[in-house]
């Protein structure tokens, strides 16, 4: 028999949200933003399929055998993430991302601070979010 | 020369249920919510097997993927597949079957198999929104 208890595993929770955004940036002049962002800049936005994954990283418990419930990360992030996200525009119903251009970069930035100070302190891993099926970001917290 | 990492996939059709009997009834629903109902419940899993190595210039694979498999089947999927992996799988005895534990289990299982070094992650997919990995840490 395998001894698990103190093995440090990874585990990952799923979730999808359906939002609109658009990336502009107020600074820059329409050319400027049809130049940096294409068609990602049309004036009334487009939406996404987001599909993110959540991964914590920590030890196995020696109780329990999990190193956190995945039910409760489930919560997690669907009061965290999903709720404030699913169907709502990025750049004028979220709170988390206002005055943030909504790119797959700052998206993962920012769910990773709405992520954070809901989880034990130091299991969150990573936070990778999908546009599309061919765009995937990923943050690991680094600075 | 060029590290690649190498990934095989594989599925397997078992039930489990999450449970520790020195805990009451209460506490593992507190703790494994409908994971511990009395008779267990089951998954599609899906393993997912990452080694890591140097391409082998003689015949241009870090590892034959059809060797990966068949290891792969003689140790989780034959004694895993179309069981109960809380009632009759013998390497599995004693464990209380999360997937972190299952992670390890497998990384455990295959380890002696494969050239050494050569295992770097192994996964396991309980649902498509689930997974739990391992990487030897």
């Amino acid at each position: 028999m395998s001894e698990t208890r103190g093995r440090i595993a990874y585990i990952t929770h799923r979730a999808v949200f359906s939002a609109a955004h658009r990336l502009y940036r107020d600074d820059l002049s329409p050319e400027a933003n049809q130049s940096i962002f294409g068609k990602c800049a049309t004036p009334f936005g487009h939406g996404h399929n987001y599909d993110l994954e959540v991964t914590l990283k920590g030890p196995v418990s020696p109780e329990s055998g999990m190193v956190m419930g995945l039910a409760e990360l489930e919560a997690i992030v669907d009061r965290e993430v999903i709720s404030k996200f699913d169907h709502r525009n990025l750049n004028r119903d979220v709170e988390a991302m206002a005055g943030i251009n909504p790119t797959a970069e700052h998206l993962v930035r920012v769910i990773w601070k709405q992520l954070e100070p809901a989880l034990p302190a130091g299991l969150l891993h990573n936070v990778s979010c999908r546009e599309t099926p061919n765009n995937r970001s990923h943050f690991k917290g680094e600075h | 020369m060029a590290k690649v990492y190498l990934t095989r996939r594989a599925g397997f059709c078992s039930a489990h249920r999450l449970y520790r009997p020195e805990w009451s009834d209460q506490k593992n629903w507190d703790v494994y919510g409908k994971c511990s109902s009395e008779h267990g419940h089951g998954h599609n899993y899906v393993i997912e097997v990452t080694i890591c190595g140097e391409i082998d210039p003689e015949t241009d694979m870090v590892m034959n993927l059809t060797d990966l498999k068949a290891i792969m089947e003689r140790a989780i999927l034959d004694p895993f597949d179309h069981h109960n992996l809380s009632m009759d799988v013998p390497q599995l005895k004693g464990v209380n079957t999360t997937a972190e534990n299952l992670a390890v289990v497998c990384w455990d299982l295959l380890l002696p198999h494969l050239p050494d070094g050569t295992l770097y992650e192994v996964k396991i997919l309980e649902t498509e929104n689930n997974a739990a990995y391992y990487r030897g840490e």
